[in-house]
């Protein structure tokens, strides 16, 4: 299977990576053999099989609507990189 | 060509977010209004290694609104994970459904110029809401509040199938009477508990197939709603008419402004790469559930509408208006249940007491007379201890202060005056002071009492009855013949 340049760009671009084009080049045929190795799959006659949806065979788990004890903030955000007047901060987002 | 010879095109994602008491994956609180991320936990904030479980009243609410729509109940659902990058969702993913949601199908009738439309339904979903970014408080930084992250959401998807800024206004306006109906959703749309997607496109009329259309994202009121339309329809007509092509576009309406924003153009349009979420197990549906859910549905707003007119004989106008409220009907049929007059009950309830919610900007829910004060109030008119006129500053103190109506006519001294003594020296101040009306009136103009009654009403402050002003005007005016 064909994977170019501009497809690894594209993919890390969504993943928000920065890629040299050194490393697109190197992920572009791992990911090409990755492909092609999966692709094998497609060998199989699946006529008549339905899809999977789900991995497991385990259907309704579900909970009771039943409310529970937030965290701690400060508890909370400690793994911030950044916090301020209680909240995560980031750089700002124009709208 | 002209703007008449443009049909426009409307579809809606609406985004209601459902009442439960916890979010979609874990036991936080959903309250509004509490204090930033404290309604929060390793869970809706996304942190790795935990695991999300739903929540079952996520499930039965969409079941239930689909019910009520006319859709079909799918007997298998799954979530997926919807991929993108925004600092209001910590995890990088939405969880939502993707192939395989709860709902498809159905429609919603709404009322029209031209009678019935029937506005169809494409699916209803389930999702998380995403948390809350605020851009003002600290400067060059946003800070983020995930109190809202992870709220469940239905999403409910209409065809393009509405024609004018109206009937998107019609159809909104009777989802959000459903679902209120339904108690899926409290709908306060203060709060952000509705909020909407709009699609636009235009097309000469007599064209099939449908023009490039663009997208306005989380409009948050029906009045917006039918602007933004307005504004966008225009927008497209306008681009067409001199020969250029409408871009695919994500836009944010701006009520301020009253115009759009281009938030994104078709170049760095989102692919989301939905896959399956591989942390919840599919939802299978059965006819038990099914029905078990169904038989919770309450009477339905447009049933409730036909029943007004036919139980309390007032005019369907009347009741489309207070069978889209939930709380506003049950109101209504408390008052009528108490022995007051329906029609007088819906005459207050649609006048007076509308436009004070209006001016306050509440919810219908929110206000604070209770039945037993309205109907004692409209028993003081009927007995004739206070006039209308009386009534309507009566109704306004009753709103600010709670007080009840005969306290409010005791301390305000609006007991209508019976006095006959007294009313004679009104008329015949009046009489006295508008020569002109008089003369009007004796020259045939018999209207001119209509503006003597109003003075003689001026003068008592409100607290003759008008009825006798008219009579004893009369009496003077025929006697000077």
């Amino acid at each position: 299977m064909k994977i170019t340049t501009e497809e690894v760009k594209y993919v890390a671009n969504l993943a928000r990576l920065n890629v040299t084009d050194e490393e697109a080049e190197t992920l572009r045929a791992q990911m090409a053999d990755i492909i092609t190795f999966a692709d094998a799959l497609s060998e199989i006659d699946t006529a008549g099989i339905e899809p999977t949806n789900h991995a497991i065979k385990v259907e309704n788990v579900l909970r009771s609507d039943t409310v529970k004890k937030s965290y701690d903030r400060d508890e909370l955000l400690k793994n911030a990189p950044a916090k301020q007047a209680g909240c995560y901060t980031v750089p700002r987002i124009v709208e | 060509m002209d703007y008449k010879d443009y049909e426009v095109i409307i579809g809606l994602e609406v985004h209601a977010e459902l009442s439960t008491k916890t979010k979609a994956f874990c036991g936080c609180t959903t309250e509004f209004g509490g204090d930033v991320n404290t309604h929060c936990c390793p869970i809706c904030t996304g942190m790795p290694g935990t695991l999300p479980v739903l929540n079952r009243k996520v499930v039965e609410y969409a079941i239930k609104a689909g019910l009520a729509t006319n859709c079909e109940i799918t007997r298998y659902g799954k979530q997926d994970r919807k991929n993108y990058f925004y600092p209001d969702l910590p995890k990088a993913y939405q969880i939502s459904q993707f192939d395989l949601p709860l709902c498809v199908g159905g429609h919603v009738d709404i009322e029209t110029e031209n009678g019935k439309k029937s506005i169809g339904l494409t699916r209803i979903h389930i999702e998380e809401d995403a948390g809350k970014l605020l851009h003002d408080v600290i400067p060059g930084k946003s800070l983020v509040d995930f109190n809202r992250c992870g709220v469940p959401l239905i999403e409910i998807v209409s065809e393009p199938d509405m024609r004018s800024a109206e009937e998107a206004k019609a159809f909104l306006e009777e989802l959000k009477s459903i679902l209120e109906c339904l108690e899926v959703s409290d709908c306060k749309m203060q709060e952000g508990s509705l909020r909407c997607d709009i699609n636009v496109s235009v097309r000469p009329f007599g064209q099939k197939e449908y023009n490039t259309r663009t997208e306005m994202k989380n409009v948050s009121s029906f009045s917006a709603a039918y602007r933004a339309i307005q504004y966008e329809a225009k927008r497209q007509i306008e681009e067409m008419e001199e020969g250029r092509a409408v871009k695919q576009q994500t836009l944010r309406w701006s009520d301020e402004d009253g115009e759009n924003y281009a938030l994104r153009s078709k170049e760095d349009a989102h692919d989301y790469r939905y896959f399956p979420e591989p942390d919840l197990v599919p939802i299978v549906v059965t006819d038990d559930m099914i029905e078990s859910i169904r038989a919770l549905i309450p009477e339905l707003p447009s049933a409730k509408r036909a029943r007004f007119v036919s139980e309390y004989g007032i005019t369907d106008y009347e009741a489309g208006l207070i069978s889209a409220s939930k709380s506003m009907s049950a109101y209504f049929e408390a008052c009528a249940k108490l022995g007051a007059k329906p029609k007088t009950v819906a005459n207050w309830l649609l006048g007076d007491i509308a436009r004070l919610i209006n001016e306050k900007n509440i919810e219908f829910a929110d206000m604070k007379i209770t039945p037993e004060a309205l109907v004692a109030f409209i028993a003081l008119i009927e007995k004739g201890t206070i006039s209308n006129t009386a009534g309507k500053k009566v109704i306004e103190i009753m709103f600010e202060t709670q007080k009840a109506p005969d306290v409010i006519v005791k301390e305000e001294g609006l007991e209508q005056v019976n006095d006959e003594g007294a009313l004679r020296k009104i008329v015949e101040e009046v009489l006295a002071n508008n020569q002109k009306s008089v003369d009007d009136y004796r020259g045939g103009k018999k209207n001119a009492i209509g503006y003597l009654v109003g003075q003689t009403m001026r003068l008592s402050k409100g607290k003759a009855n008008p009825q006798t002003m008219n009579a004893l005007l009369k009496e003077y005016l025929d006697a000077m013949e």
